[in-house]
């Protein structure tokens, strides 16, 4: 009998693919974001809300991802930017070979940044790696405090959590502080900022996140 | 030769059900040259270090705040793998 060690990560040829996206988007200084969350939880109004508040010189681009329907490319294309539809046809998750053949119709040197809305769901997406600079998890009020606990994998793997929908907090049971509290055990330290996409509540916060990140992105690209 | 075993390593943090695996693996081999491979797979806990007393500690139950000292802040050491650790050969 002879054991012969693999060492190998399953997610291997994802992993390679996502790296040279990175490499990619560094060489361009394009900051590259990706939002996950449940169906529902308001990732498309959030880059809506993002859309509508860029200048129209901004280099942004947007890449949604949905089982069927181009619904959310339509929503997104309307502020003026380059908006492409990824759709799986039943696959629960975007990967890194989806990413790569979406924005080989786009010139790379156009682009500052790149706003991948993942398929909503909370398992799957957590396991391939984009090439992204961080994932962005997306939770309503409308869903339960204990959604980090149930999903440890997508919220300990985000860097950010949106807590969404917070105009309907006067209508719910939902305990905000719990919410944030689950979200730390699974994640500790994890950045949360609390916005209404409807109101606009919060967004400047948001905004604020997103235009340091930008920054960062723009200064390694000039150190290098 | 032919692959007898073959070891797979899973973490807690994986988003992987390894009863799920074990259930695709059968299906997949059933009837199959590999039927009669073993499918091994070593469960892999979630660790954390302590920012503040650098103890480090399995997160049980959800827990990542220190046991020791009850700190909150504590950095992942591992626990999301998702490998394919070792197959096994025996000569038939």
């Amino acid at each position: 009998m002879t054991q012969i060690p693999l060492e190998r990560k399953v997610l291997n040829e994802n992993g390679r693919i996502a790296d040279e996206l990175r490499a990619r988007f560094a060489e361009h200084g394009i900051l590259c974001l990706n939002l996950v969350s449940s169906p529902g939880a308001g990732k498309t109004s959030l880059l809506e809300r993002t859309l509508e508040a860029f200048a129209p010189t901004r280099r942004v681009a947007v890449l949604t991802g949905d089982i069927q329907t181009d619904n959310d490319a339509v929503r997104l294309a309307r502020f003026g930017f380059p908006a492409l539809q990824i759709t799986t046809g039943g696959t629960c998750h975007l990967d890194a070979r989806m990413i790569e053949k979406a924005i080989a119709r786009w010139n790379l040197t156009d682009l500052d940044v790149l706003l991948i809305e993942n398929v909503g769901n909370l398992v799957c997406p957590s396991s391939y790696d984009l090439g992204e600079a961080a994932k962005i998890v997306v939770l309503s009020v409308t869903e339960g405090e204990d959604k980090p606990l149930k999903y440890p994998a997508m919220f300990f793997r985000s860097e950010l959590l949106i807590l969404n929908k917070i105009d309907l907090l006067p209508y719910l049971p939902f305990r905000i502080a719990l919410a944030r509290e689950n979200a730390q055990k699974v994640h500790p330290g994890m950045e949360i900022i609390e916005v209404s996409c409807l109101t606009g509540e919060g967004l400047p916060a948001w905004q604020a996140w997103l235009e340091s990140k930008v920054a960062s992105s723009a200064k390694t690209m000039a150190a290098t | 030769m032919r692959v007898s075993k073959i070891g797979v390593r899973i973490g807690d943090l994986a988003g992987l059900d390894p009863d799920a695996l074990r259930f695709c693996f059968q299906a997949l081999t059933k009837e199959t040259d590999l039927e009669s491979v073993v499918l091994v797979i070593e469960r892999k806990p979630r660790r954390q270090r302590c920012s503040r007393c650098a103890h480090e500690f399995v997160v049980v139950n959800y827990e990542t705040s220190c046991p020791e000292c009850g700190e909150g802040l504590t950095a992942f050491l591992s626990g999301d793998e998702l490998d394919l650790a070792y197959l096994e050969m025996e000569d038939v």
